[in-house]
């Protein structure tokens, strides 16, 4: 086995190719196809030796074998070792535990019984409401506010009021793993040195005491975007007694071009807000706003801009039926270009062209772009036309990164096609103090070096990494006397601080917040501060009158200032317990945009780098959190790194490959990155997502990626031409990549009985991915379901009577429900929010680099990424399927008759147990498995030692130990606890009563989980679908899990032939 | 060549060998009874607590119910160890100087909770629920055994899974009506002493607890005895 496989390996060296050629091998192969073919990555439709080993192996190469650096000798020992203690410890008995009640117990406390908090994850673009599950008064999952307008989900109407749901994002979901790290700064610093927090008041006081005298004209404060109105009134007043003093919001990933653009259009500064609930054409200028809450306002417009494509709801079946469609002109292979009906990638200088194009053909008088290939033509006149016929139905949105320009363009876009006021609202911004960031840091670091700086106190940033690299930062700070930081890690900037001060997570301390539409939501802490933290008020109350006053009294005097008279009690309760107070919504403004004046940037040719935060780690503020950092990106599939993404072509330009070390040139700096070729992205332009490379963070995040943000400066901070690349020859740099990782097998069976595994060979082509055109679905509303690859009949079976027939069929061997879940890949737009709820309420482990590398991720919900080229053999465009892969549990389950120990079992309710503390570890399940979705625990993963991450694991489920399998189960501790709740009252359980963690947290309620013998349930509803299919049907696994197909609404005249397409270059 | 061996051993070699078979059933045999032995399950032990507390005493000698301490066995599947507070309630009106209850007063003062030791430890693999067995009338003490006559808490069953199992695949044998289930002096039906139960009589067990498996919707045996009910 261990030599096959190193022969494996030299196998592997010896056939990489070269890229470029493989581009061409695949259009090559793809020019004979007959139908939409779906693959995974270019390896597959290549059909690359090495992804066929991959997919014939339960698990990638090594994942199940020894490769730690231990010699054979030292294992031998090891396990030696291990086996006696094993023996010794199975004859000691269970010891005698301690059981500590309260003194007093609290009142609203049934121990054993969750207690839900509303609060609110405070972010730059606006908090995210949240319901927070708490477990004897520990915050341990996060789900969204049902009841605040962002977060409420999409079948608001089909439940009873009490069974609704809110949803909420991937990283409100793992924010809840920060709030325990054990490695968050836990002590007030001075130079390295333990202090007090009566010290440092005791310090700075005197500092400022010094400044009073001439008016603050020494102090500055640097914080992130403020959207507590508490806050921002602190530090007004901190403002107003010291007029010379100044105050700076900095966030790297700040919405500066979105105020610029603001400014140009509309003369103020204003919110967009996209009503995608009304529009029926929505064009994205390099918008990502389905990717994560990196996009204002991402919860609500996902939910909005789905709700349009849910055919069985709103639009109504047939005839009725009704779709949105979207177009996406995009600087990278993003999920919402993935989703898109129509797509055009292009550089990201010129989108700026295309929307000064599109705006000179709406008729916005300005500017007029040049739109340069025939392709983009095609597109610019069929969107035109689109968007002519649905006036005051469409909607433009611009990307945070793009230009002011294409903002203030979209802007009178929009105006002129008559949609502001209908799916564009205008609103004061949801900063309490809007400011253009960039301008406000360059104007610190120049008072800094002018030595104006004597007293400059840092809150929640981290400038000394963050900042644009031209402003050097780092040198300018070193010139202030006295520097502070107060911050939840120790980092690059407290490092050059005098003082640090630990900052409290949103979790424990009280503030306020106002979500992207302005509602203004209570930040309700739900612990008390694990480590000595201090919250932002508290640090600015250093400065007031009042340095004692707590961020409790800060924000109740703040709210009760604001509502005067006996009533502030019962508002003060209401906006507590509703999490958020009603009306408080920003009104929209009356707003005409003025065509924008201003000449757009020249037309360049260079190479171009395009700087985007990263999808998970966001501008690496999550970089110590290793929920995040193991999730893998969407598209892309890249976990524990960032890396130089670029096409198929500009790779074989450069002459670099997957995984290749490049250096990346701008303006002088340097930085070297591993390159990742992405099915999708643009030619002649590099992304680079900024956030990886800190040197200074917990043992998570230290050493991971490189730091972009050494090649982006103040003015061009989103893209920048003329970046040079060269290859570093000899250099690797591994990227785990789960792209590959848990392949469903479909080749061998294409070949078995098909005949053929050829691409381009319809029936074998169209097994784990349906889709179709919404004309096509028209036509043929079955077609998900048609050809002869259907499951084969029930009796057909080899244990006969003793087998699954024995049951499925006989009422008197069945419980009253059986469960089952339908997948609606209509709905699912990829942003990963349901694989971090479900780690976070199944204890799933993170695993490390080394491990994911090794395909030992221990995820039990994966996004299966699929793309396909509709009408043309193309690779560079291809649009993306995103299927989230939970176990199917299969009621005639390959996993079951193959275990020796009888450790995994059908339930009479249809799920497929899974037994811990009966598993011997033979992995026989997870090998008969189709659809590889059980996970082994190859080492000891699960966290047993650190104290704080004990009180973060859900209670209810089984810590698993090394040696076991799991998998996803539906959610069996939310099944048992509704099912008792119903028992006790003697009834069954209701639809929608038992929700998975995955189906609670979806933005666009994708995921539906109900009982299937039920004929009002959702989830049958789901399943008559004419478009819902199993996967591998034909196997006769008869999956409870199943998929409703897909349907895009692309527009007939943008069709591309293999012949007119040419590329952006 | 000569004999190795004397021809006596053979009979050697097959005493050994029967007595090899012996020994090996006798240990598999004590094994087994090991494992079930009060030495491994606890059974019947009294650990040591910080107080002597005596259920006998408050339930039989008092009257007091089950639920003023564990309040939340209605409610959760943890039935709830009272509080300090709980203890204090009566102990600050009478037994004020009783030096036995210095440590329930001092944790009082102090605020400092008092630490016991758990009597009924199940393996953390097994999702027990008091809530569902008491709503669906399973006695305290079926389970708890004789606990208002102890005048020391133990655990009075095995607490094994076979033990579990013997009342989930036989649910009828077990339950009582639910307004009974706190009630520690019931007696199971007999013909002398009948059980009423929605306005019908009841001389044995089995017809009772046939009648209030339908009455209350108690699942089948085979549903109770899949492994999602406990483990998960």
């Amino acid at each position: 086995m261990a030599q096959d496989s190193e022969n494996d390996l030299v196998r592997i060296q010896t056939t990489k190719k070269d890229l470029g050629l493989t581009a061409e091998h695949a259009r090559e192969k793809l020019s004979g196809a007959r139908g939409p073919q779906y693959w995974r990555s270019l390896q597959e439709l290549t059909e690359d030796p090495e992804f066929d080993a991959m997919m014939e192996r339960e698990f990638p190469r090594h994942a199940s074998e020894w490769t730690d650096p231990v010699s054979r000798r030292g294992f031998l020992k090891l396990m030696s070792a291990s086996m006696a203690l094993a023996g010794l410890s199975a004859c000691t008995k269970q010891p005698f535990e301690p059981i500590v009640p309260y003194v007093q117990q609290p009142e609203e406390l049934i121990p054993g019984k969750p207690i839900y908090f509303a609060t609110a994850r405070p972010t730059p673009n606006g908090a995210y409401p949240l319901l927070v599950r708490s477990h004897e008064f520990r915050p341990v999952k996060i789900e969204g506010n049902p009841d605040h307008p962002a977060s409420k989900s999409i079948p608001q109407g089909s439940y009873p009021a009490e069974l609704r749901w809110g949803v909420t994002d991937a990283q409100s979901q793992a924010s809840v793993l920060d709030l325990y790290n054990p490695e968050r700064s836990q002590n007030v610093t001075f130079r390295g040195d333990t202090r007090t927090w009566g010290t440092f008041v005791g310090a700075i006081r005197d500092a400022f005491g010094a400044e009073r005298g001439r008016g603050g004209a020494g102090l500055r404060i640097l914080t992130d975007t403020v959207t507590s109105p508490t806050l921002a009134a602190q530090i007004k007043s901190v403002l107003q007694a010291n007029p010379q003093a100044k105050w700076y919001q900095w966030d790297a990933m700040n919405r500066d071009n979105a105020r610029t653009g603001a400014k140009l259009a509309f003369g103020q500064y204003v919110d967009a807000q996209y009503r995608l609930a009304e529009a029926d054409v929505v064009v994205s200028l390099d918008a990502d706003f389905l990717s994560g809450s990196h996009f204002p306002g991402f919860l609500a417009m996902s939910r909005d801009f789905i709700s349009k494509r849910k055919l069985d709801l709103a639009g109504g079946e047939g005839e009725a039926a009704k779709m949105n469609r979207l177009y996406v002109i995009e600087s990278q292979a993003s999920t919402t270009g993935g989703k898109a009906d129509d797509r055009l990638p292009m550089r990201a200088c010129d989108v700026e062209q295309f929307a000064g194009a599109l705006a000179n053909a709406l008729g916005v008088g300005g500017s007029n772009g040049t739109v340069k290939d025939d392709h983009a033509k095609t597109f610019l006149n069929a969107l035109v036309k689109d968007l002519q016929a649905t006036r005051g139905r469409s909607v433009i949105i611009p990307g945070e990164q793009q230009s002011p320009t294409v903002h203030a363009l979209a802007a009178a876009m929009n105006s002129t096609l008559g949609n502001a006021g209908k799916t564009v609202l205008y609103t004061e911004p949801v900063e309490i103090v809007p400011t253009e960031q960039a301008a406000g840091l360059k104007e610190l670091v120049a008072d800094m070096n002018a030595g104006k700086v004597t007293l400059l106190v840092m809150i929640g940033v981290n400038p000394v990494f963050d900042a644009p690299s031209d402003l050097k930062f780092a040198d300018a700070f070193e010139k202030v006397a006295l520097r502070a930081h107060v911050g939840i890690y120790h980092d690059e900037t407290s490092r050059l601080s005098h003082w640090h001060v630990p900052m409290t997570h949103y979790l424990e301390s009280w503030s306020d917040t106002r979500a992207y539409d302005g509602t203004v939501s209570i930040v309700q802490p739900l612990i008390e501060p694990l480590y000595n933290g201090r919250s932002a008020h508290e640090v600015v109350a250093v400065f007031s009158e009042n340095p004692g006053v707590t961020a409790y009294d800060a924000v109740q005097s703040y709210w009760k200032a604001q509502n005067k008279g006996a009533t502030f009690e019962p508002f003060w309760n209401r906006a507590l317990h509703d999490g958020f107070m009603p009306n408080t919504a920003s009104p929209a403004r009356p707003a005409s945009a003025r065509p924008a004046a201003s000449a757009l940037a020249p037309v360049n040719d260079e190479l171009e780098i395009v700087f985007r935060p990263d999808p998970t780690i966001h501008d690496g503020r999550y970089i110590n959190n290793g929920w995040l950092q193991e999730l893998s990106k969407p598209i892309t599939k890249l976990t524990w790194d960032n890396a130089a993404i670029m096409s198929f072509n500009t790779a074989k330009q450069l002459g670099v490959k997957d995984e290749d070390v490049v250096t990346l040139e701008l303006n002088g700096a340097k930085v070297d990155a591993p390159v990742l070729v992405v099915p999708g992205h643009p030619d002649k332009t590099i992304t680079a997502h900024y956030g990886y490379g800190r040197t200074t963070v917990g043992s998570v995040g230290t050493g991971t990626g490189f730091n972009a943000f050494l090649l982006r400066t103040a003015e061009r901070s989103n893209y920048a031409a003329g970046v040079k690349v060269t290859a570093k020859s000899g250099e690797r740099w591994r990227l785990a990549l789960t792209q590959h990782h848990h392949l469903i097998e479909t080749k061998k069976w294409k070949e078995d009985v098909v005949g053929s595994s050829q691409v381009g060979n319809e029936a074998a082509s169209r097994d784990l991915v349906r889709s179709a055109t919404f004309e096509e679905w028209r036509r043929t509303p079955g077609f998900a379901n048609e050809g002869e690859h259907q499951a084969p009949s029930r009796d057909l079976t080899l244990y006969g009577e003793d087998g699954y027939k024995s049951w499925v069929d006989d009422p008197a061997k069945n419980a009253a429900h059986q469960w089952g879940m339908a997948i609606d890949m209509n709905s699912c737009i990829g942003c990963n929010a349901c694989v971090v709820a479900c780690q976070s309420e199944n204890n799933i482990p993170v695993v490390g680099k080394e491990q994911v590398l090794a395909g030992r991720e221990m995820l039990w919900l994966r996004i299966d990424t699929y793309f396909t080229t509709p009408n043309t053999n193309d690779v560079s465009n291809p649009r993306a399927f995103f299927q989230p892969i939970p176990c199917m549990q299969c009621e005639n389950a390959p996993c079951e008759p193959v275990c020796p120990v009888g450790a995994t079992v059908h339930s009479p309710e249809g799920l497929n147990n899974m037994v811990y503390n009966r598993c011997v570890g033979t992995r026989y399940c997870s090998n008969n498995c189709p659809y590889k979705v059980r996970r082994f625990n190859f080492l000891l993963f699960a966290d047993f030692d650190t104290e704080s991450y004990k009180s973060r694991n859900n209670p209810d489920v089984t810590v698993r130990s090394r040696g076991v399998m799991e998998k996803c189960t539906y959610c069996v501790q939310r099944i048992t606890s509704a099912r008792i709740h119903a028992e006790k009252e003697t009834r069954k359980v209701r639809d929608g009563e038992i929700v998975t963690a995955c189906q609670q947290t979806c933005p666009t309620d994708a995921i539906t989980f109900g009982d299937i013998t039920d004929k009002n349930s959702r989830v049958t509803r789901m399943k008559s679908n004419e478009r819902n299919y199993t996967l591998l049907a034909e196997l006769n696994t008869r999956p409870r899990t199943s998929y409703v197909a897909e349907i895009r609404n692309p527009n007939p005249e943008i069709a591309v032939t293999p012949e007119d397409h040419g590329h952006t270059s | 060549m000569a004999q190795f061996f004397p021809h006596s051993a053979n009979a050697y070699a097959r005493t050994s060998m029967v007595l090899v078979g012996v020994l090996l059933a006798g240990l598999g045999l004590m094994g087994d009874r090991l494992q079930r032995s009060p030495y491994v399950t606890n059974q019947g032990i009294r650990p040591e607590q910080p107080v002597p507390f005596s259920h006998q005493h408050h339930v039989s000698g008092l009257g007091i119910d089950c639920r003023y301490c564990h309040t939340s066995v209605e409610t959760s599947s943890f039935a709830g160890i009272p509080p300090t507070k709980t203890c204090m309630n009566c102990h600050s009106q009478i037994w004020t100087n009783a030096p036995i209850l210095e440590p329930v007063r001092a944790s009082y003062r102090n605020d400092k909770s008092l630490v016991w030791t758990r009597v009924h430890d199940l393996p953390d693999y097994v999702y027990f629920s008091h809530e569902i067995h008491v709503n669906k009338g399973v006695g305290c003490k079926t389970c708890h055994g004789p606990i208002d006559e102890m005048p020391l808490t133990y655990q009075h069953a095995s607490l094994q899974m076979e033990w579990c199992l013997e009342c989930h695949r036989d649910t009828a044998s077990v339950l009582r009506p639910r307004e009974q289930v706190f009630n520690m002096r019931y007696q199971e039906p007999a013909p002398g002493t009948p059980v009423v139960f929605e306005g019908q009589k009841y001389t044995k067990q089995m017809d009772l607890g046939h009648a209030i498996q339908k009455a209350y919707g108690i699942r089948k045996a085979f549903e109770l005895q899949s492994c999602e009910t406990c483990h998960r």
